[in-house]
């Protein structure tokens, strides 16, 4: 089953690929002006939080900003490949201190140009404790950021406000020039170059410090796309910025509207209908029984997504500390059935801790383990020797519960034990309960990368004290070969480590791997061709309009 | 009248204080974080959450909490969300499509329900009365949200009559079917009560004077016939007003209609408790203000009942 459903997926996916390909090459240029000023309308949500780089953590901001400004380097829309964008180039011989060089003449929407000291500026501001980002911490790894991000003594919720911090500025980051600087890391970390492509690590232009406040109500970017108006609850406007250097990330149509829904159904209607140009997930009305295969047909839109999906099992309660229970649920779990019935081909089996989309990746790392066996399912539960039930926690919306019911109920038959799904009302009580050490059972994790590196679905989720850490596990093999892994000057050389890292996630179950989503979205019949990428996306650039007849 | 008038008013304090302090209560009684989840799978940074806790007051005892946000309230500042987006300017953007629906739904009530009720009460016993009897018991056994999406597919996605969803202007014309929607279920129990009351008031000594004294037929109808049997039909609607302003949390959604229903929806998910407090207060105005002016319009109906 597992290459059948990777045939299904590959083969639109690579078709997608080529048309997008052939539009860029001129396919839709021969009807002129009449495409490359269309107007395109995309499906969103509102965005939470005021939308600058560094705050910026959600999938509704992200659409905007991915538009609006361009990082130091870019990310190739099927895996997540890493290309050089604003910067010429990033060297490094240890791979601690890294050497920024610029490209000469990329300019903000305002006319000034993109300096070195935008980058280092936007990212002193966004790790400063008291400008409060959401995204703070991803310059954690930048030296000095103990010095501008300080702690709260009582934790968030006691009456104790963090103290002010002694700098503003961290001492790893060094303009050399208008268009070099130097980033000096607290501890070597291999794929640095590839992190510095998230949205918090854009530049901001002079403007911005003058008036953040100001600016985030009209942000200033150096992306492809210029930011025109946002109206909560209705709609995110762009347009195109026609000095835009990049031949790779310029867009070929004039404005693009981001939609904003409240519900995912309504915009299906209008994508159906013609209104909405592209959607980057269907809702489970569509996925229901494989509908939206007969529904969407030319214009569904795949991808292999960099996500993998687990269930953790906590460390702080003992009666899950055992091995043999944890290899007898793993073993229980029919992943097969569950994703070509109930998760309607959305997803596939996982065989291992990381996606399978990424460099690095082997196969079937988890084993046998991964495999539905209930003979020897029950084998290892006997030998565990635990009794009363077992929960799977999850908030319920947004169908995470039916997948999670059905294993549920394979635990139960596979095993003979009671089984139940736990819901929280939204993800936001999931997350306290998760944050707040409060789980009861197993908890549902669904892992998207946010930079394609091997080094992202282990260093975050299973070492000690990781910022996603769920399971607060604890494994010093598995520390020292991610250590090692950080500090190996060459990637090549990183990569290996990190996949003896791997290896050692089966010793000791930290999470039990069920699935990986397949993306599928889909496209209006007013597109040529659209390609969804590896972040569930739209890419942009890969947009061609249909020139009307 | 002056007098009944000023103290039903005075009435409005109260209520008004007791129903924004027990909302309030039950935003921030409910459990969880409002910042939880924020950060995707990570938990929040700790300076974002010290921050916010501390700019929103929320470490102060739930009392000073209310009374801060009630001063606020009271000089005219209903403040921000937790993304800094201005609470008026959002209820500014949707209260007028939210109104402009209701009153959409509103005027398909009265125009369809009353014509259905006064038509079938006057005629009696016969195919019309069946066809809206049964019709009418259809309406109210559909919930809003299937009457909403099976419109929405047939007249939209498969007839391209409408557009599925409503656009930013929400204009009168792009309100018809989402007001349609949203009135169903009223409009066929308006039918019913109107019917019903004509029916009973159609034999009461006051029908037979009128009738004999030889007043042309539409003058006993609309004038002595309808307007005493309207009383019970003007009850329904002005509650159904102040029903239709916070029930249209289905209908705004399928629609995709930014209006207060959305609004009210999305806060509560989000913990804006501000958000939602404010809402709801609006929305107990509303149905203060629409249960006074039913009551006054009883002594227009009906000139026996008196306010002295």
């Amino acid at each position: 089953m597992g290459t059948r459903a990777g045939a299904l997926t590959a083969a639109p996916l690579a078709l997608v690929l080529v048309l997008s390909g052939c539009g860029g090459g001129g396919g839709g240029t021969p009807s002129g002006n009449a495409t490359a000023d269309a107007t395109i309308t995309i499906y969103g949500t509102n965005p939470p939080g005021n939308m600058l780089p560094a705050n910026a953590t959600d999938a509704g901001s992200a659409k905007m900003q991915e538009g609006v400004y361009s990082q130091l380097v870019g990310y190739a829309p099927a895996d997540g490949k890493p290309f050089n964008q604003v910067a010429e180039s990033i060297t490094t011989t240890d791979s601690k201190v890294y050497n920024v060089k610029l490209r000469k003449g990329w300019k903000f929407h305002d006319g000034t140009e993109v300096k070195a000291k935008n980058f280092v500026d936007a990212w002193n501001w966004g790790a400063y404790g008291p400008n409060a980002q959401l995204s703070a911490t991803w310059f954690k790894q930048i030296d000095g950021f103990a010095d501008v991000y300080t702690k709260d003594p009582d934790g968030p919720s006691g009456p104790q406000k963090p103290p002010t911090p002694a700098s503003k500025t961290m001492k790893g980051l060094k303009v050399i020039g208008d268009h070099e600087f130097e980033i000096t890391l607290k501890a070597p970390f291999s794929v640095f170059s590839t992190v510095i492509g998230y949205n918090p690590f854009a530049p901001l232009p002079d403007k911005f410090f003058a008036d953040p406040e100001g600016f985030a109500k009209a942000p200033i970017g150096n992306g492809p796309l210029k930011f025109v108006s946002f109206t909560p609850n209705v709609d995110i406007k762009l347009t195109r910025n026609d000095d835009f250097p990049l031949e790779q990330k310029k867009v070929k149509f004039k404005n693009l509207t981001i939609k904003i829904y409240s519900q995912q159904e309504a915009a299906y209607k209008d994508l159906l209908s013609g209104q909405l140009d592209f959607m980057e997930a269907l809702p489970p009305s569509a996925k229901a029984g494989s509908k939206y295969k007969t529904e969407l047909g030319d214009r569904l839109l795949t991808a292999k997504l960099l996500s993998i999906s687990t269930l953790t099992l906590p460390e702080y309660l003992p009666e899950y500390k055992n091995l043999d229970l944890r290899k007898a649920i793993a073993l229980a779990i029919n992943r097969e059935q569950i994703t070509k019935t109930v998760l309607a081909e959305t997803y596939v089996p996982a065989d291992g801790w990381v996606n399978d989309n990424i460099e690095g990746y082997e196969k079937g790392v988890c084993g046998e383990f991964c495999q539905y066996d209930p003979a020897k399912a029950k084998e290892f539960y006997a030998r565990s020797g635990h009794t009363g039930k077992i929960t799977i926690q999850s908030n319920s919306d947004g169908g995470r519960k039916e997948p999670l019911e059905a294993a549920c109920n394979s635990i139960k038959n596979a095993l003979g034990v009671e089984c139940t799904f736990v819901g929280a009302t939204n993800f936001g009580d999931f997350r306290n309960l998760i944050d707040g050490q409060k789980l009861t059972g197993l908890g549902r994790s669904d892992w998207g990368a946010d930079y394609a590196e091997i080094e992202n679905f282990l260093n975050p989720l299973y070492r000690t004290g990781g910022s996603s850490n769920d399971s607060k596990t604890s494994n010093p093999q598995l520390d020292s070969l991610l250590a090692q892994a950080d500090a190996t000057a060459q990637r090549a050389d990183a990569i290996k480590l990190y996949q003896q890292a791997h290896h050692v996630l089966p010793t000791y179950f930290p999470s039990i791997p069920v699935w990986m989503e397949r993306g599928v979205g889909a496209k209006s019949s007013n597109l040529e061709s659209a390609t969804l990428n590896f972040k569930r996306r739209l890419e942009y650039a890969s947009v061609v309009v249909k020139a009307k007849s | 009248m002056g007098r009944y008038l000023l103290r039903r008013l005075l009435q409005f304090i109260p209520v008004f204080l007791g129903t924004t302090f027990i909302v309030y209560t039950l935003v921030w009684a409910v459990p969880g974080d409002p910042f939880a989840g924020k950060c995707g799978e990570r938990q929040c940074p700790e300076t974002f959450v010290s921050l916010m806790t501390d700019r929103y007051g929320l470490n102060d005892p739930l009392v000073v909490q209310y009374f801060t946000y009630l001063g606020k309230v009271v000089s005219g500042n209903l403040g921000e969300t937790f993304s800094g987006v201005s609470i008026s300017e959002q209820l500014l953007n949707s209260a007028p499509i939210t109104v402009r629906l209701a009153i959409v739904a509103l005027l398909i009530q009265i125009v369809i329900g009353v014509v259905a009720g006064v038509v079938t009460g006057i005629r009696g016993r016969g195919f019309l009365d069946n066809l809206v009897l049964v019709s009418t018991l259809f309406l109210i056994s559909l919930p809003t949200f299937v009457t909403g999406s099976v419109l929405q597919i047939l007249l939209g996605v498969e007839w391209g009559i409408i557009n599925p969803t409503v656009s930013a202007e929400a204009t009168w014309g792009e309100l018809i079917v989402p007001g349609f929607v949203l009135g169903a279920i009223s409009m066929a129990y308006v039918t019913r009560l109107t019917r019903t009351s004509i029916a009973e008031n159609r034999r009461a000594d006051y029908v037979r004077t009128a009738i004999a004294k030889g007043q042309p037929n539409r003058r006993v109808v609309f004038v002595h016939l309808l307007r005493n049997s309207a009383i019970p039909v003007v009850t329904f609607l002005g509650t159904d007003l102040g029903s239709l302003m916070g029930g249209a949390i289905v209908t705004e959604g399928v629609f995709n209609i930014n209006g207060i229903g959305g609004l009210i929806f999305r806060n509560i998910a989000e913990k804006e408790g501000v958000m939602v407090t404010t809402i709801v207060t609006l929305l107990v105005l509303v149905y203060l203000l629409m249960s006074l002016f039913v009551d006054l319009l009883y002594a227009v109906l009906d000139p026996r009942i008196r306010y002295d």
